[in-house]
């Protein structure tokens, strides 16, 4: 057991810590809503693209800097530390380029995986729908082959930065005879069409970080399926797991960030010494270190034995229940400012039940817990 | 960063599982329970081995070796319920390692190390220590009061009354001492106590190791309604909740074991973290054993109860959860922003 970083691994984290040093993002707009938000987070893509800091994950022949796993871990630990934007095109570079990388075939990485890079062009996830949530090969989309076309129809729900982008990584069914999962394409759906529209998806915090996708006989060249026809829940599954292994390490800081600010402010208003509080934020220090002890251990693991395990199940379920009882606490430790419209408590506080069902709701982690970590048995339920 | 074992180290597991699955079978376990006795063939045996005096320092007759094989030691003695005085003796050892002056290590260690002595550590207020394992049978005692002041008596320097626990798996004596009995130990006794938090924390880490392996197990044959009750989600999940307990503490007690050696400025904080994290695990997660096993899991011979017993005690020994986590606050009070790994 060595819980040291290696000093190539310091190097880099310090490079990258200098260079966000003396490179920061403009301030965050005030004005002009979520179109200028987004400008701002691509223009702060550019800057990273500039310096190739933008995916140092990918590989140097596809602009990126070929780091390991640990690396890029540290990459995203400093990002979060950094308190700097997400990228624009996040989904592009942390789900798409990798999935294109596995499945593309030469030409569509030639083709797509620069402007991912750049941000000139953004993508979207077009996997969950209204009636396929956890289920998702249950997904009702159709693909029809028209000549050296598909024509699409369906609705896809959840769409982040859909209004913003120019490809989505579409999940559609080609073939609804074979079994669920077997009769499933990967495709890359231009959305610059008119048989695309995007209508923004208000949540519960007020504002619309999601979409639907309501798809009515959009076209897409055959050159644009991904990993062969009938092959789409493969390919789907490299995206989803993709999903995780980046992202958490940002959102890992996030939450000790958050925890920090929240002790912060119990000590300005003595409530640190109040056992009560005391109690339930060392709490929250414990399950904040758990969490980030489990993520490095899967990491390290997936190093030394090769693909990551099923346990990254628990690192989401921990996180998502931590921020949570976090947010929840802070109601407690503020009072009235988290429960203020507008102040960012309060947004967290409604924004944190969206952990729990994002990306895995925790019954579908703990499925996968007990039937993959722990063997136990599937129920069977009707087909 | 590497949070596996090294090759030396799973070599310790793996011949400490493979020896106390032959010498510490369940029945055994039991038959010295029910009798009230500790196992002294197997004592005997992990004494030849060389297990008590596996952290401490080859010049007093040890093994020399880190926190993480003792850690691995008292995880596998935990998974069984060895009937033997292990953990209260290697806690005795610990404190007088950091805590005692060089001619005091001298006189303690290498007996405890050889295990021709036996130790135990009490946690006193105003000279009383309850429910102190090992202490019947201890030749050492060490008595930590409130403020951290520590000292070493003989037994004869105290009084030791027999005070049987809920758990018969070790012997336990309520202690009592006048003031000026025994002598002081007067070097680093939080770290001491710190390293004896990762050693209780890791025999909690082995209770619910074992109580989630047995439930599993169990779950997958018991049938009801025609199915196998763990494919139930209100079963399946409560494993799953249970496997996510036993990695918070298991990776938090990793942590403090290392910080032990590697970077001891973060264990005050990384031992309080696991003893939290592992008192809270050791009672859900046995607790969830019992209520996973039904009405067998309620019986004296299904054997889940052992382990519930076991974590009652270690949860609460040397402060419980809460306990600690108020100590952790007071940390974190100081130290707004913790440090990243590395």
């Amino acid at each position: 057991m060595d819980l040291t970083f290696r000093p190539r691994e310091l190097a880099f984290r310090d490079e990258l810590r200098e260079w966000l040093a003396a490179n920061p993002p403009d301030p965050r707009p005030v004005q002009g809503g979520e179109d200028a938000e987004f400008a701002w987070r691509r223009d702060w893509q550019r800057r990273l693209y500039d310096a190739g800091w933008a995916a140092p994950a990918w590989p140097t022949e596809y602009g990126g800097r070929g780091v390991t796993p640990t690396e890029s871990a540290i990459y995203f630990e400093e990002v979060g530390r950094a308190r700097v934007p997400f990228a624009a095109n996040t989904l592009g570079l942390l789900l798409g380029g990798p999935t294109l990388m596995v499945w593309g075939t030469d030409e569509q990485k030639e083709r797509y995986l620069p402007p991912i890079l750049s941000a000139e062009e953004i993508w979207c996830q077009g996997f969950s729908e209204p009636d396929a949530g956890s289920d998702l090969a249950s997904l009702k989309t159709r693909a029809v082959k028209d000549g050296q076309e598909w024509v699409v129809s369906g609705q896809k729900v959840w769409t982040s930065g859909a209004q913003f982008s120019k490809w989505c990584m579409l999940v559609a069914r080609t073939d609804s005879d074979a079994a669920k999962h077997k009769g499933l394409t990967y495709f890359l759906m231009d959305m610059e069409q008119d048989g695309v529209q995007v209508r923004p998806l208000r949540q519960i915090t007020g504002e619309a970080e999601f979409n639907e996708l309501f798809i009515e006989g959009a076209r897409i060249p055959d050159a644009n399926v991904v990993g062969g026809v009938g092959n789409g829940w493969k390919v789907a599954l490299t995206t989803l797991m993709n999903e995780r292994a980046g992202l958490g390490f940002a959102l890992q800081i996030r939450l000790r960030q958050l925890l920090d600010d929240l002790i912060a402010s119990a000590g300005e208003r003595g409530l640190i010494e109040d056992p009560l509080y005391a109690d339930a934020l060392a709490d929250l220090h414990v399950r904040c270190e758990s969490i980030r002890l489990l993520a490095w251990k899967g990491l390290t693991d997936a190093e030394r034995y090769g693909q990551p395990g099923p346990e990254g199940s628990l690192v989401k379920w921990l996180w998502s229940d931590t921020n949570q009882r976090l947010t929840q606490l802070a109601a407690d430790i503020l009072g009235a400012e988290a429960l203020t419209a507008g102040t960012s408590w309060s947004y967290e506080l409604l924004r944190a039940r969206g952990n729990t069902i994002e990306g895995g709701t925790t019954e579908v982690l703990k499925n996968i817990v007990a039937e993959r970590v722990l063997g136990l048995p599937r129920l069977k339920v009707a087909a | 960063m590497d949070f596996g074992l090294t090759d030396d180290q799973r070599d310790i597991q793996r011949t400490a599982r493979d020896l106390l699955a032959e010498r510490a079978r369940p029945e055994r376990v039991r038959e010295h329970a029910e009798a009230g006795r500790s196992d002294e063939a197997l004592w005997r045996e992990l004494c030849e081995l060389g297990w008590p005096g596996i952290a401490v320092a080859e010049e007093y007759g040890g093994q020399g070796l880190g926190r993480i094989e003792l850690s691995i030691l008292c995880e596998e003695l935990g998974r069984t319920l060895a009937p033997v005085p292990y953990l209260a003796s290697v806690l005795a050892a610990t404190v007088i390692e950091q805590a005692g002056s060089g001619e005091q290590q001298a006189r303690f260690l290498p007996g405890l190390a050889s295990g021709e002595l036996i130790g135990a550590l009490g946690a006193s207020r105003g000279g009383v220590a309850e429910l102190v394992i090992g202490a019947p049978e201890a030749h050492v005692i060490v008595l930590i009061d409130e403020d951290l002041s520590a000292r070493v008596l003989t037994p004869e320097q105290a009084e030791v009354t027999p005070a049987p626990s809920i758990d018969p798996t070790r012997s336990t004596a309520h202690l009592s001492a006048s003031e000026d009995a025994g002598e002081m130990l007067a070097g680093d006794v939080s770290g001491g106590v710190d390293r004896a938090l990762v050693a209780v924390s890791s025999e909690l880490v082995g209770v619910c190791d074992r109580a989630l392996e047995m439930t599993v197990a169990y779950v997958k044959e018991r049938r009801q309604f025609g199915v196998p009750v763990g494919s139930y989600q209100a079963v399946s999940h409560r494993c799953a909740q249970m496997l996510l307990d036993t990695e918070k503490a298991r990776s938090t007690a990793a942590f403090a074991g290392w910080t032990a050696d590697a970077d001891p400025g973060r264990l005050p904080e990384a031992a309080a973290m696991a003893k939290a994290a592992a008192s809270d695990a050791g009672r859900e997660v046995t607790a969830s054993a019992i209520q996973a096993h039904g009405g067998i899991g309620f019986t004296w011979e299904a054997d889940v109860h052992w382990l519930y017993k076991r974590a009652q005690l270690d949860a609460a020994l040397l402060g419980g959860a809460k306990h600690q986590r108020a100590r952790l606050a007071g940390i974190l009070a100081e130290q707004a922003s913790a440090s990243p790994v590395g």
